[in-house]
């Protein structure tokens, strides 16, 4: 089972790392995004410092939409996603080390350039480090939920459209816990709360969701 | 032992089958004929668990493989239309990535005699996206030669090939059958295959509404 976990993650992995232009797409649209905004309301420092976590947090949710529907579409479309179904290994082990790989690409680097974009909207170093932590829990339920999405619209047209209206609320909670913490934190009070049930959202997710995301796939390829 | 009973299956508002049965015994060949459209392709992806069927039962060891999905899937080996090779790995890699799913446990130095046997030696480095079509058939075939599955479910598998392919291929089957293998295959092609091991059915006669 670890053996199956392990082979398709570093599949996954060589496959994203000889496509670096569609990984790099993920990160330089969040930084686009969360950079334009200071340049549209202008230079007010306390405005900017109060907007700050919300808009990284909604580019950082755009932007793991972006790469959703390339998840399953190229196995898909060349067939490798059958063999992966028919094999006798576990699908939602298989589907498992496909979203784990999906989130080291697209997800951790969004994680690993916030301190920077937090530094663009003054945030003192605490709700910086508060920041990242809140994308390091929230970006992988933003993965193991857009991949039950993606299963879902796998092979229909319009399937980014279409995943994209399925997942957002299911992303909302996500997003105000997250942007929520931050917040709290710059205005002196607990973030416990935040952090545990964003904690059992994650912990939810990993349970349930690749159960999902295999009976999905399983009536998608029909 | 294969064993298929009162298989329905509608595609739109067509009946394609309509309570087809079959037995496959080991060692045999069921070669599934049938003109373009009359549902081939669907019976085969119902054996191999990837489409469900209207109504009807597909039994592997007299059980039905609903029950025994993981366990059944272990003895299977299907081969559609896509070859699932990941133009983006290598020729050796894809193989290594079969292998895995297989389950077949074969060692680094099968996989080259396997790659070698099939003609690619000396592309096991290159990407599947360079390699011309009937290349890329083949590195697809090469599951057929690490494989330990009792079943093949082959659909058009001599497609794009060339003679000597098509050749090795048919020796393929027919050890596999020599070993008390069994296969269910489509091809417009005539079966290159002696014919005591080999029936067939014809799709499409009463299937149309």
């Amino acid at each position: 089972m670890t053996v199956i976990f392990r082979t398709i993650l570093v599949r996954e992995l060589t496959l994203g790392l000889r496509r670096k232009a569609d990984m790099l797409m993920t990160l330089f649209f969040c930084v686009i995004v969360a950079s334009m905004f200071p340049l549209a309301v202008g230079p007010e420092t306390e405005l900017l410092r109060t907007m700050g976590p919300g808009i990284i947090w909604v580019a950082a949710l755009l932007a793991s939409l972006l790469s959703l529907e390339r998840l399953f579409g190229g196995d898909y479309a060349d067939g490798t996603l059958e063999q992966m179904v028919i094999s006798s290994h576990p699908l939602a082990m298989i589907v498992f080390a496909k979203v784990v790989a999906h989130w080291l690409l697209a997800g951790l680097p969004l994680v690993l350039i916030s301190p920077l974009l937090a530094l663009q909207y003054g945030l003192d170093g605490d709700e910086g480090l508060i920041l990242v932590a809140t994308l390091l829990i929230g970006t992988p339920i933003l993965s193991l939920l857009g991949a039950v999405g993606a299963a879902l619209t796998l092979g229909l047209r319009g399937g980014g459209v279409l995943i994209s209206l399925l997942v957002l609320p299911l992303f909302v909670p996500v997003l105000i816990f997250g942007s929520a913490a931050v917040d709290d934190a710059a205005a002196g009070l607990s973030i416990e709360g935040h952090f545990s049930l964003l904690g059992a959202m994650l912990i939810a997710a990993l349970i349930l969701t690749p159960w999902a995301i295999a009976s999905a796939l399983r009536i998608s390829i029909e | 032992m294969l064993q298929v009973s009162g298989l329905f299956c509608e595609r739109g508002d067509r009946q394609l089958l309509n309570g087809l049965g079959f037995t496959l015994e080991p060692g045999k060949l069921l070669h599934v004929r049938g003109a373009n459209g009359a549902g081939k392709t669907s019976l085969l992806r119902i054996v191999a668990g990837l489409l469900l069927p209207t109504a009807g039962e597909v039994c592997w060891r007299g059980k039905p493989v609903k029950q025994q999905r993981e366990e059944y899937h272990g003895e299977l080996l299907y081969l559609g239309h896509l070859d699932g090779v990941k133009g983006d790995l290598s020729s050796i890699e894809n193989l290594r990535i079969d292998n895995e799913l297989l389950g077949a446990n074969a060692d680094e130095a099968t996989l080259v005699a396997a790659l070698e046997k099939i003609g690619l030696r000396g592309f096991e480095d290159i990407f599947a996206k360079q390699l011309s079509q009937g290349q890329h058939r083949r590195v697809g075939l090469c599951r057929l030669l690490m494989s330990q599955a009792k079943l093949w479910v082959l659909d058009e598998p001599f497609n794009a090939l060339d003679v000597k392919a098509v050749k090795l291929l048919a020796s393929l089957i027919e050890a596999h059958l020599e070993r008390g293998g069994m296969t269910l295959l489509t091809t417009h092609q005539d079966v290159p295959l002696s014919g005591a091991r080999v029936s067939e059915i014809t799709l499409g006669q009463t299937g149309r509404r």
